[in-house]
């Protein structure tokens, strides 16, 4: 009797722990998620999905808001070491809005176009998030690969590509293909760089590896130790050794200190898929004919 | 109680399998069509909304006249025929998708009426014939009109378990295995053969009866 009421007890306590840490603010079923906000003193989140592991999508410290909070978005900084100049920037996927507004920071005279399905989502962060937009920063409320194809015919490039549209409940297959990553290659200028967030586990890996390397040749990766997260860099011409030669690492350090990131530790934990292949060559390519992604990542 | 004059000497059992697979193809090609669309149109709802409506449409249209067209001497031959030219309208799925849907995606900006459209040229014929094939199959099977309701039941139970089974067996495993195209090849290869086949079957035994005739 004495063990059920305790064992009740702390039943109790574990259940009051996750509902009384975080307060959600805000609460939207959009056609594409169930939207949270919450605040748990100091830090605000977004979130997707209430129970999924990968739930939190952006989160910020009220205190602090130019300090990057996540793993990934961090990682995501890696691309400064190939391209640290990046004039005209396009990202897929907004979330908070925060690589929006770091870059904008960082690189106050360029250009950033983001681009959001989910029309909820960009209301959240303008609202919840403090997503700055201006002449420089435009949003569109549009699907990553037809502004892609859009910004073809309009002839446009850009320095750096962000592909942060997935969020691990639910993958947008026709952004995983051949076909798709040939465009957003197209898309990119001469020195032009593309960084993907994308996944590190599950079957997916290694069909995912496989269809970058056949689009751009071998790739630089950096993944995180305690999620499931890893970045994938590739460029238009395929990388070079003299790649990280031109770059100032003490200067690029000292710009993103007071965001958190260690870029010095980021590029330690680089890999060149030229010296270390995790992946079977014969893996199968996900091409617009082929793109069980979501079965893939569910075995 | 007046028979309605049917000298159907084939088993029924054919053309409940025929209805079997016309239904499985129809909604796994329905499935396919999401697919096909994605790379130009997305993938959000609306690209299903599209598909959707103009599968509802073609079907509703398909069953208008295959139930005209029942109504003119009706024959296992005229059937398979349906089968076959099923097939052959399905064709331009496969060669033609990409030229058409970028046509469409050049000239209309907005993806909803874009897939709207794609979907319309893809979609609208190949789903129209197949359409026509659930009360062309209730004229073949009605022998009186007593039991008309009850075969009008049980091939709708037949045809849309095989929608239920293409659905799934598209979802979980076809795209799983093998590419878009060769899926929908298959789809043309069985809807074509079973046409010939219904053809055949109403040729020998035409024969059969002529000769029968004769002595």
């Amino acid at each position: 009797m004495f063990k059920l009421l305790w064992v009740l007890w702390v039943l109790c306590l574990l259940l009051n722990m996750s509902f009384a840490h975080a307060k959600v603010i805000h609460k939207e079923r959009s056609l594409y998620h169930n939207i949270l906000v919450t605040d748990d003193g100091d830090l605000r989140c977004l979130k997707f999905n209430v129970k999924s592991a990968h739930t939190q999508q952006s989160c910020f410290l009220k205190s602090q808001p130019n300090k990057l909070v996540f793993n990934y978005t961090k990682l995501l900084m890696s691309g400064l070491l190939l391209n640290p100049e990046p004039k005209r920037i396009l990202i897929i996927g907004l979330g908070g809005g925060t690589m929006s507004n770091t870059l904008m920071q960082l690189y106050p005279q360029s250009h950033i176009d983001n681009v959001e399905i989910d029309q909820a989502v960009i209301k959240v962060a303008r609202d919840y998030f403090g997503f700055v937009e201006n002449n420089q920063i435009k949003t569109y409320q549009q699907d990553g690969r037809i502004f892609i194809k859009r910004a073809l015919l309009k002839k446009q490039s850009y320095d750096w590509i962000i592909l942060d549209a997935f969020n691990g409940d639910y993958i947008p297959e026709h952004l995983m293909t051949q076909e798709f990553l040939q465009e957003a290659k197209a898309l990119l200028s001469e020195k032009g760089i593309l960084s993907s967030n994308t996944f590190s586990l599950s079957k997916l890996y290694a069909y995912e590896s496989a269809t970058y390397k056949a689009v751009f040749g071998n790739f630089f990766q950096v993944s995180s130790i305690a999620n499931s997260n890893r970045i994938i860099m590739v460029s238009k011409n395929g990388f070079t050794h003299h790649n990280f030669d031109s770059i100032n690492l003490n200067a690029l350090n000292n710009k993103l200190a007071p965001y958190d990131v260690d870029i010095k530790l980021l590029h330690r934990r680089m890999i060149n898929t030229k010296n270390k292949q995790s992946w079977s060559e014969h893996t199968r390519l996900l091409t617009d004919q082929y793109s069980p992604a979501n079965l893939l990542n569910a075995n | 109680m007046k028979d309605i004059t049917n000298t159907q000497t084939y088993p029924d059992v054919l053309i409940y399998l025929l209805a079997f697979t016309s239904g499985f193809s129809i909604m796994g090609i329905e499935l396919l069509g999401g697919r096909i669309l994605a790379p130009f149109f997305g993938s959000s709802v609306h690209i299903w909304g599209s598909i959707i409506a103009v599968f509802m449409l073609s079907l509703s249209l398909g069953y208008l006249l295959g139930g005209k067209l029942s109504t003119r001497s009706p024959s296992l031959t005229i059937y398979g025929l349906i089968f076959l030219f099923a097939a052959i309208t399905l064709l331009p799925i496969i060669l033609f998708s990409q030229s058409i849907m970028e046509a469409v995606f050049i000239n209309i900006e907005d993806s909803r009426y874009g897939s709207l459209v794609a979907s319309m040229v893809l979609f609208f014929i190949p789903t129209v014939i197949l359409g026509m094939l659930s009360p062309y199959s209730v004229r073949l099977l009605v022998k009186n009109s007593n039991e008309s309701g009850q075969v009008a039941g049980k091939l709708y139970f037949v045809s849309t378990l095989g929608s239920a089974l293409g659905t799934i067996m598209t979802s979980f495993y076809f795209i799983l295995w093998f590419e878009i195209n060769p899926i929908i090849y298959n789809y043309i290869g069985v809807l074509a053969c079973l046409g010939l086949l219904a053809i055949f079957i109403d040729k020998t035994q035409k024969t059969d009866k002529a000769e029968l005739s004769h002595v």
